[in-house]
């Protein structure tokens, strides 16, 4: 019945109206959305193979690639860490103040990636809330690694606890009751019950915590001082490259992201069918 | 689903938890809630309220004139124009974009669609600084557009333009994946009722069709528009940043930071925030009526 109603509203709009409006948003998507990132790969491989080679092996480019891996890989187990701990309290308990903690867990999706840094410019900078105590302790945060973990960290928490919660609240906790009611351990339940059904929620929670800690460029910008081949992250490293005119270097770097991007919205795709095949 | 999952816990939890207890009920026969709340308040005060706390601390500890001083200041108060209107610009000209394109998706079948779909995500996945320099080189007055729009006298890079066809590009899919849900569930029967009442398609879409949309169209605008209050990497490039003309209110927080005035710094930042924090209360207001509204609809 759906179907038969379905066709007859597509049938509505006369063919010429319905071919322009698809056109138009094809073309749009193409000039908005798509072309940005075609111009970044097609100016990476301008002046070709070699120099595109070249500029992601010179030094500071390789320095700058080993510091976002770094940061990501901190920062992503962390928050995958909390994003299981965030889920289980909210997508399995009812407390007072659990819209709070929902709230809580959305406030880096509202604030400026630029505000981001400076938050914890101002708790550990030079002329921060604890400036003085970490300067006693030759201790540098900001404009140093920590500096860049804390923004990354801050910026991407949300992404695993975000993807969570709503998977978890819709499957419901029966399977895991049955578990706890048969003698499972705490441990035993998360290992055979938990995981299995929240997996591909889990994996694209990851992969988009570590697509944005790759390429979060404000939040970084802020808090790492800029120092080249010590602070500099890729995006950073991308940002230099284009403001010294060194265009398809830029670019060469820019691409690496893009390729980080393309598989992102891949593995979107992967997931989603997964989860709708494992879901019937 | 939900609701019903969490009414049926309630309603056990009433009976097994102490009826004293109003503030945390027992935690029924699952574990592990103590420790996974402690942990979760505790990251969360660490990362999030302990340093977010120090940018209204540092602004209220400077004082109230110093903060009406910095944010009254005029490149302080050029930049926020800059930066609403062009947000402002871009958050209408996606709903309008991101409206087109979310219908071609839900109500037509075509070669390409599925790939269109996975594509309005770019914006959502590319880095910011990526989207940044690659905006400005096709839109610059030798890049790809740029060389055609400038003979007929549209400027684009390094304009107020500029900063909205960026910050387009962030909100499109902002847009589209607030509306596409909505137009994937709207009724056929309403439609096909209008029209063998005598309605024209026109009047289909302006009476019945865009009434139930609007809810999901003025979230969508509301999140491109906050989205772009804040945006920062794909608009610095292709700003320019002229003061008066194109700064835009981010970076002028960077400019104070490198001059060590923190308390300016932390004064702009406060209007910011308080200006995005409205925009997703609103956005919450918005949702929670069209919930009622469908609540109420569906009972």
């Amino acid at each position: 019945m759906i179907t038969t109603s379905r066709t007859r509203v597509l049938r509505a709009e006369p063919t010429w109206l319905r071919r322009s409006l698809i056109g138009l948003a094809l073309g749009l998507t193409l000039l908005f959305i798509v072309l940005p990132l075609a111009a970044v790969f097609i100016q990476a491989f301008d002046k070709g193979w070699q120099v595109w080679q070249a500029a992601v092996t010179e030094e500071n480019a390789r320095s700058a690639i080993m510091l976002s891996l770094m940061v990501t890989g901190i920062s992503v187990p962390l928050n995958l860490f909390f994003g299981l701990t965030a889920a289980w309290t909210i997508a399995r308990f009812q407390f007072k103040g659990r819209n709070l903690l929902l709230t809580l867990i959305d406030i880096p999706f509202g604030v400026s990636p630029v505000v981001s840094g400076l938050i914890f410019v101002l708790v550990f900078g030079a002329q921060g809330w604890f400036g003085a105590w970490l300067a006693d302790r030759d201790v540098q945060i900001i404009f140093a690694v920590p500096g860049i973990v804390l923004a990354t960290v801050f910026v991407t928490f949300p992404f695993v606890a975000r993807e969570l919660i709503p998977l978890m609240q819709s499957q419901g906790s029966d399977e895991e009751e049955a578990a706890i009611v048969l003698g499972a351990t705490a441990w035993q339940m998360f290992r055979r019950v938990t995981l299995p059904n929240i997996k591909w929620g889990l994996l694209y929670g990851v992969v988009l915590c570590t697509a944005r800690a790759l390429g979060e460029f404000g939040a970084v910008s802020v808090v790492s001082g800029h120092i080249r081949g010590a602070t500099n992250t890729i995006p950073l490293h991308v940002e230099i490259l284009y403001n010294e005119y060194n265009y398809t270097a830029a670019f060469a770097v820019a691409s690496l992201l893009s390729v980080v991007a393309v598989v992102t919205l891949a593995l979107k795709k992967f997931l989603e069918w997964k989860t709708r095949e494992d879901n019937g | 689903m939900t609701a019903g999952y969490s009414t049926r816990f309630t309603r056990r939890n009433s009976v097994a938890g102490s009826s004293k207890s109003t503030w945390f009920k027992r935690p029924g026969i699952l574990p592990g809630f103590w420790p996974a709340f402690s942990y979760s308040v505790l990251y969360l005060t660490l990362i999030v309220l302990i340093p977010l706390s120090a940018v209204f601390l540092k602004a209220a500890t400077a004082g109230w004139s110093k903060i009406w001083d910095t944010i009254s200041s005029p490149r302080v108060v050029a930049a926020y124009k800059v930066t609403f209107g062009a947000s402002f610009a871009a958050a209408v000209a996606s709903v309008v974009i991101g409206f087109l394109i979310a219908w071609a998706l839900t109500r037509y079948k075509f070669p390409g669609r599925a790939a269109m779909d996975a594509l309005v995500d770019i914006p959502f996945a590319l880095p910011t600084a990526v989207a940044g320099i690659s905006l400005t080189s096709i839109y610059a007055p030798n890049g790809w557009l740029g060389r055609y729009l400038e003979p007929l006298g549209i400027k684009v890079a390094f304009t107020p333009l500029g900063i909205t066809i960026a910050l387009i590009f962030i909100g499109l899919p902002f847009v589209v994946r607030s509306v596409q849900p909505v137009l994937e569930d709207a009724d056929h029967e309403i439609e096909e009722a209008a029209s063998s009442l005598g309605a024209s398609r026109w009047q289909v879409f302006r009476l019945v069709l865009l009434p139930a949309f609007r809810p999901a169209l003025l979230t969508g605008f509301a999140l491109a528009f906050a989205r772009g209050l804040g945006e920062y990497g794909s608009v610095v490039f292709i700003s320019g940043n002229l003061p008066m003309k194109t700064e835009i209110a981010p970076l002028l927080i960077i400019a104070k930071l490198e001059q060590y005035d923190y308390a300016g710094a932390a004064a702009i930042a406060v209007a910011m925030l308080l200006a995005s924090f409205l925009m997703l209360f609103g956005i919450n207001a918005i949702q929670g009526r069209s919930r009622r509204f469908m609540e109420t609809k569906l009972s």
